[in-house]
């Protein structure tokens, strides 16, 4: 278990005084308190690490999160932002000492506005709950995480989560136009609105993937967009890793960004193969799944050209959708991919670094070669065209031995990312998980700078603590003083 | 007043740190082309970072460049263009507007202003593609953000916030960016004769259909005639642009000639005309030239509420058209304290937001150049720039008194 700051005696000692002063400013039913109705609240995505809060509070308006806000600030208390809890990086883990703010009954879409093609939504809106709410009208929200059927909009902005599609459509920071926010302090303060661009500092992207750093989110507008006439998918195997990475470049070098490109190695090919029966080649090292969009018409034009640059690197196979359903089968695979390694492994871990893309096929053999020393299996999942990289680390929870192990070939594989030019995290969220590996990749003076921003919106260090920044004595950095 | 102009990022660092050590104002600048943007700056000294120049990573096939600030943006235009690319938000080159020397400005000037072109309503500004920076802060500590790749997490987003923070946070000494290809081709809808209401309507459901459009403007009959392409057409003008590969650029242009059919008939002007249409409108040249008693406004509201203030700057005798849609008002007009007013009270009112481009210096001086921020947001603002800047002595006062 990673080490959590020591909870704050005073807090622990205050805690039926601070029920009941939560319970005074929510409705009924707004604050749990009681042991058993706490456990679920001890854990998200990264169940690895567990604790239990001191108390959850479950606000339903913009004004009701700003009074608990309030409330601990005065009191010196910790507060955790929660959505639906599947951050795979620890980002809403509670501490003992801390309030868990749940956002899930702030769940309203406000308002739909198909001639500016925006949506004001509530923080405890699903991802997909936004395009269920606009596909009839033809639109769709981008941002398309795997857990999208759960995640909610509120921890997308908090986490800047992407998807297999944000290469033509960018992730959860290009897809925003405003936010309502509160600070620690209790003020509500409105960051953008409906128009583009900030006049002033971007406080819009800077807050987009703070992880609850700098203040709560109670109210996000989203930019929906129109879908395409069309999809399809089409699925390329070869003969090594090398030859897979030399394709994907050669398809972004002739000037095509298909809407995905996605990337599995030989043991990602077979476990999801066996799970989903997607029909993947089970002799390839490499195969990639390359979706584009438009007409039908268009879709065959830019799928000749990228069968034409595919045939130029010796494939094992190649085939192109011929329907919806045959792309929906190509995807299966993929995107059962998280459940397929979880029937061949009792427990995985799922890494999320970012790679300069052409440094691929060199990346993958390192891995390779750690897996070998570490004896635990890895399948690579990866988003070929914007290098990210999701390698699935198989392990034994039963076994503290072994998840020590995962850890640390994880905590090496980021490492190497860093190593050769990429960064820590690609959409995930540094979280609980990769806080202690961020000395691999910013120097003290940049993290002092990112840390006294943080103390700018949050004085005191009291939103989502122990989060992001490596722990140190003192919290918060020394301000510098002017000259 | 005293001018430096280092070529290597320790030297400047080293003269931040010595303005810091003095409490000495620094006025940051590249080559200077957007000095005359939001206030002037109060300092004795001008840093200039036009010697720290050069592309310094060119990866095609990654989608990668990066470059030093002082790198003039018509050099890494060229270079990416040679690869079949281009800078994603079509940056402005906003000289003429500005009275300036064309072709003149770095990387750096747009990236601290974050300007962005029409592309911008469809496929991000430049904040959105800024991957990565170096850059000293008013401490003359040398600080990284983001990287060199294109999907990044890791810790607080100091990218988008240094983007479009005016040189008030850090001097920024080299950027990285995302590029995409270019496309194969592009071809523009003009439908003549619309009024601001119904144009910025067609714009909408060119923007709400499925046709991959990237850029949509209205210019009334007065701006469209101050472009070759356009003054033809005796009229006010909708535009709609794709840009793809030809069969799709053929295809679309027909759907969506037949989707607009109810604004009237459109005509389709081809790859030529269109890249000069749309070059004069990124670089606002519609407005045609402005004077030593004009200003120049730059409103960003919704869509919607685009047609609103035409009607306002209209009313006021400026002249004014639309890009991002109908969301961006390009205006200009007397330069007065009373029609700042009107217009901004105009933007307010819809919600928007506004940046003073071009005014004299008194009156830039005395005027809010963009909205003031509710109290509390100041307040964050002001300890933000402190955690960069803590002697307050980088571009003070440029965006707001006393930041």
């Amino acid at each position: 278990m990673i080490d959590l700051p020591d909870p704050k005696p005073t807090t622990l000692a205050a805690r039926e005084r601070i029920i009941a002063g939560l319970r005074a400013l929510l409705p009924e039913g707004g604050v749990i308190a009681e042991a058993l109705r706490l456990k679920p609240y001890e854990t998200d995505g990264l169940s690895a690490y567990r604790q239990v809060p001191l108390a959850v509070a479950l606000p339903e308006t913009t004004e009701q999160v700003a009074s608990v806000l309030r409330f601990c600030h005065e009191n010196g208390v910790r507060v955790v932002p929660r959505g639906a809890g599947t951050s795979l990086s620890g980002g809403a883990l509670p501490l003992a000492d801390a309030v868990v703010i749940g956002l899930m009954r702030m769940n309203r879409i406000l308002a739909i506005d198909y001639a500016d093609r925006l949506a004001v939504v509530q923080p405890g809106v699903t991802n997909i709950g936004i395009t269920e709410a606009v596909r009839g009208a033809g639109f769709f929200y981008a941002p398309d995480p795997s857990s999208q059927l759960a995640c909610m909009i509120g921890g997308n902005v908090n986490m800047n989560s992407g998807g297999a599609h944000c290469l033509k459509y960018g992730v959860t920071a290009n897809n925003l136009l405003g936010l309502k926010i509160v600070t620690i302090e209790g003020e509500v303060i409105e960051i953008g609105g409906a128009h583009l661009d900030a006049a002033g500092y971007d406080w819009l992207g800077l807050l987009t993937g703070s992880e609850g750093q700098l203040a709560i989110v109670t109210e996000v507008t989203v930019r929906i967009l129109r879908s395409p006439e069309g999809a399809r998918a089409m699925l390329a195997a070869f003969r090594s890793n090398e030859i897979a990475g030399a394709c994907v470049d050669a398809i972004i070098t002739s000037g095509i960004i298909p809407v995905a490109l996605e990337f599995m190695d030989r043991p990602a090919i077979h476990a999801c193969e066996a799970f989903a029966h997607a029909g993947y080649p089970l002799d390839a090292e490499a195969m990639l799944i390359i979706e584009v969009e438009g007409s039908i018409a268009e879709q065959d034009d830019l799928l000749a050209r990228i069968k034409e640059i595919c045939a130029r690197f010796d494939p094992i196979s190649l085939k192109i959708s011929q329907s919806a359903e045959e792309s929906a089968a190509i995807w299966k695979g993929r995107k059962g991919a998280f459940g397929a390694v979880g029937r061949i492994s009792p427990d995985y871990l799922c890494m999320d670094g970012t790679i300069p893309t052409g440094r691929l096929p060199d990346v993958l053999r390192r891995i390779g070669e750690m897996s070998d020393s570490y004896g635990l299996k890895v399948a690579n999942i990866f988003h070929a065209g914007d290098g990210n990289l999701h390698p699935l680390i198989m392990f034994d929870a039963n076994d503290p031995e072994s998840f020590h192990r995962a850890e640390a070939f994880g905590a090496d594989i980021l490492k190497l990312c860093v190593e050769v030019g990429g960064c820590l995290t690609g959409e995930h969220g540094v979280g609980v998980e990769k806080r202690d590996l961020m000395t691999a990749q910013f120097t003290a003076v940049e993290l002092d700078q990112q840390r006294r921003i943080k103390t700018a919106f949050d004085p005191d260090w009291l939103l989502n603590t122990a989060k992001v920044f490596p722990l140190t004595a003192a919290l918060a950095p020394a301000m510098p003083r002017a000259a | 007043m005293s001018a430096l102009a280092p070529a290597d990022e320790a030297e400047i660092a080293q003269a931040i740190g010595e303005a810091r050590a003095r409490a000495t104002p620094l006025l940051l600048a590249g080559r200077a082309t957007k000095d005359g943007i939001l206030r002037p700056v109060q300092a004795e000294t001008t840093l200039s970072l036009k010697n720290h120049a050069g592309v310094t990573l060119y990866a095609p096939n990654e989608l990668i460049l990066s470059a030093r600030a002082g790198t003039p943006l018509a050099e890494i235009e060229a270079l990416v263009a040679g690869a079949g690319q281009q800078i994603i938000a079509e940056p402005p080159d906003l000289a003429a507007l500005l009275g300036e020397t064309e072709g003149a400005q770095t990387l750096g000037g747009v990236v601290a202003c974050n300007l962005s072109g029409p592309r911008r309503i469809t496929a991000g500004a430049m904040r959105d593609h800024v991957m990565g920076l170096r850059a000293v802060n008013g401490a003359g500590e040398i600080i990284r953000a983001g990287g060199r790749v294109l999907k990044n997490v890791t810790g607080l987003d100091l990218c988008k916030l240094l983007t479009g923070s005016f040189g008030t946070l850090a001097a920024i000494t080299e950027i990285t960016l995302k590029v995409l290809p270019a496309a194969e081709t592009t071809a523009t809808l003009v439908l003549p004769g619309l009024d601001a209401q119904r144009g910025v309507a067609a714009l909408a459901q060119a923007l709400g259909a499925p046709f991959g459009v990237s850029a949509a403007a209205w210019l009334p009959r007065a701006q469209a005639a101050r472009v070759g392409e356009l003054a033809g057409f005796a009229a006010s003008v909708a535009l709609v642009r794709i840009e793809d590969f030809r069969p799709s650029v053929l295809y679309r242009g027909e759907r969506l000639r037949a989707l607009l059919s109810e604004f009237g008939a459109a005509e389709i002007l081809d790859e030529a005309p269109s890249r000069a249409v749309w070059r004069a409108v990124r670089d606002a040249a519609p407005l045609g030239p402005v004077g030593g008693h004009d200003a120049v406004w730059r409103v960003s509201v919704r869509p919607s509420a685009g047609p609103g203030i035409v009607a306002v700057a209209e009313g006021l005798g400026g002249r004014c058209f639309l890009d991002w849609g109908g969301g961006l008002a390009w205006i200009t007009a007397e330069a007065s304290a009373e029609t700042h007013r009107a217009i901004t009270e105009a933007a307010r009112a819809a919600g928007g937001v506004w940046w003073l481009m071009r005014a004299p210096a008194a009156l830039r001086a005395s005027l809010d150049v963009v909205p003031a921020e509710p109290a509390p947001l100041a307040a964050i603002a002001r300890r933000v720039k402190a955690a960069f800047d803590p002697a307050f002595i980088l571009n003070p006062g440029r965006i707001h008194v006393g930041l």
